[in-house]
């Protein structure tokens, strides 16, 4: 209750820490917002260009394959990064006043979700362009993408509470987040590695049932099931590990910092 | 027996003064095993305990190093106590870093918003006191200017105006009755002697022990984070001259 309570209390500095990561990101940049819509479709050209020859892929489609993949991708390697260096960049913060310390890691997870969610808008644009048109059904995205929210914001606490005590994690986390990326399909069909043996490698990263998910949705298949429990479990599973070491650990931060 | 507006419950607070900080897993993995994880000690506070009443103004004098800051900063949640408890009645406006979470790129205008909402407050209310913040900080030309671009005394004026712009019943002074120009300076202390009539509780830290006379009714000093001497301003003060002149 007092948690509630106190988180009420806050809620106009969490929106103004929320619209401070947005307004600063594209500050003084010519094109501003745009580019959070620009920066996708220039890597969807890229990755397509290189995957599609590479792959021999002719299919119309695969551009969208490609995009959709990468932008639940980057929101989660952008998020969990910012939320991984949140309590050390505002240090100065930190010290100075009291404010509930998981505004910060929540704040950085928050402001890229609203960017991401703008971000949509290309996945629509695409859509049309290759032929593949909203429908009633993309209601359905929800799901995955608030397990995707859900699963950032359980990751980044973790992160946050480690980042305090190690350092190194900053790098640890890049190369970790090498894999996850090679891991999740997110330029190539899964269906070959699926049948290989190698499945496994796959499976155990959660966010590839985030991905196939969304993917199963905006094509029109329908969902993979197990692989969307096996997210969502692990989505709450995080959350509940990172909301417990976070609280354990955060009246320690101030001495670390 | 006034009303009881800020309790310090028997307040420790230790730091860990490791001469070299671990805070990479290689140093901590090799420290760890050649058993060199050093915990020096260090208590900034120990068992400090009173009892405010409202509208007691209390000075706390002692030497660089005493502890004062990090009492502060511990009554202001900040810091949370390694032992014992902070109990705080009201409102409490910590006039300690002024401007902390202001950010540099943001404008003036930007920047009330966000530091109000730091400091807790709702943003009906800020709206409600924009114009008189502005006002105060007689920054109006400057207002939508990035602050990257405004002197420290042009900051710490708005971080002045934001903060006091509430009424506070506990208020946390570290010398900051220096703040900008000697215009503003009459400004702000006229400000702060106003709610001092309101009858607000006040703590103040000060190396200034004229001002201290002149400000508080109460007094305690510091050494070695330990309680000295608690008590009415006269004697306390007396004590502390002695103390000085024996150092």
């Amino acid at each position: 209750m007092k948690y509630i309570q106190n988180f009420w209390r806050y809620r106009f500095l969490l929106a103004e820490l929320v619209k401070k990561g947005i307004k600063l990101k594209y500050r003084r940049s010519y094109l501003g917002i745009v580019w959070s819509l620009l920066e996708p479709i220039m890597t969807t050209i890229v990755l397509t260009v290189v995957f599609g020859t590479l792959f021999n892929n002719k299919d119309r489609t695969f551009p969208l394959y490609i995009l959709t993949g990468r932008l639940l991708y980057s929101y989660f390697s952008k998020s969990t990064k910012a939320a991984l260096k949140s309590i050390r960049s505002n240090a100065g913060m930190i010290k100075k006043v009291y404010v509930p310390k998981y505004l910060y890691p929540l704040s950085a997870v928050l402001f890229n979700y609203v960017i991401f969610l703008i971000s949509l808008i290309v996945l629509v644009i695409l859509g049309f362009v290759v032929g593949v048109y909203p429908a009633w059904y993309w209601i359905k995205l929800a799901l995955p993408l608030f397990i995707l929210l859900v699963m950032t914001y359980g990751v980044g606490m973790i992160l946050a509470t480690v980042g305090v005590f190690f350092r190194d994690m900053e790098y640890l986390w890049d190369v970790f987040l090498m894999i996850i990326m090679y891991t999740c399909a997110i330029f190539y069909h899964p269906e070959r590695l699926l049948k290989s043996g190698h499945a496994w490698v796959l499976k155990v990263n959660p966010l590839y049932g985030v991905i196939g998910n969304t993917r199963n949705i905006v094509f029109g298949n329908s969902l993979d099931w197990s692989s969307m429990f096996y997210a969502v479990a692990f989505a709450f599973i995080t959350l509940a590990i990172g909301l417990y070491v976070f609280h354990k650990k955060q009246d320690e931060f101030i001495l670390q910092i | 027996m006034g009303k009881k507006a800020l309790r310090v419950d028997h307040v420790s607070m230790k730091f860990n003064l490791s001469s070299e900080k671990v805070d990479s897993l290689k140093e901590y993995v090799l420290k760890s095993i050649k058993r060199e994880v050093s915990h020096d000690e260090f208590w900034a506070l120990q068992d400090v305990d009173f009892t405010l009443e409202k509208g007691d103004r209390l000075g706390i004098l002692g030497l660089n190093g005493a502890g004062k800051s990090t009492l502060l900063k511990v009554i202001a949640g900040v810091f949370k106590p390694t032992r014992g408890s902070v109990e705080r009645h009201g409102k409490l406006v910590p006039l300690l870093e002024l401007g902390a979470g202001f950010d540099k790129q943001y404008t003036g205008r930007e920047n009330i918003y966000l530091y109000g909402a730091v400091l807790g407050y709702s943003k009906s209310f800020i709206d409600s006191k924009y114009e008189e913040i502005v006002k105060f900080s007689g920054l109006r030309k400057f207002i939508d200017v990035p602050l990257k671009n405004y002197s420290s005394g042009m900051k710490s004026r708005l971080g002045f105006s934001i903060a006091t712009v509430v009424d506070p019943e506990i208020l946390i002074l570290d010398e900051v009755l220096s703040v900008g120009d000697a215009k503003f300076r009459k400004k702000s202390e006229k400000k702060i002697l106003n709610m001092f009539d309101k009858g607000v509780t006040v703590l103040f830290v000060s190396h200034n022990l004229a001002q201290v006379r002149r400000l508080c009714n109460k007094a305690m000093i510091l050494e070695h984070g330990q309680v000295k001497a608690f008590g009415g301003i006269e004697e306390v003060s007396a004590l502390y001259e002695k103390m000085l002149e024996e150092a």
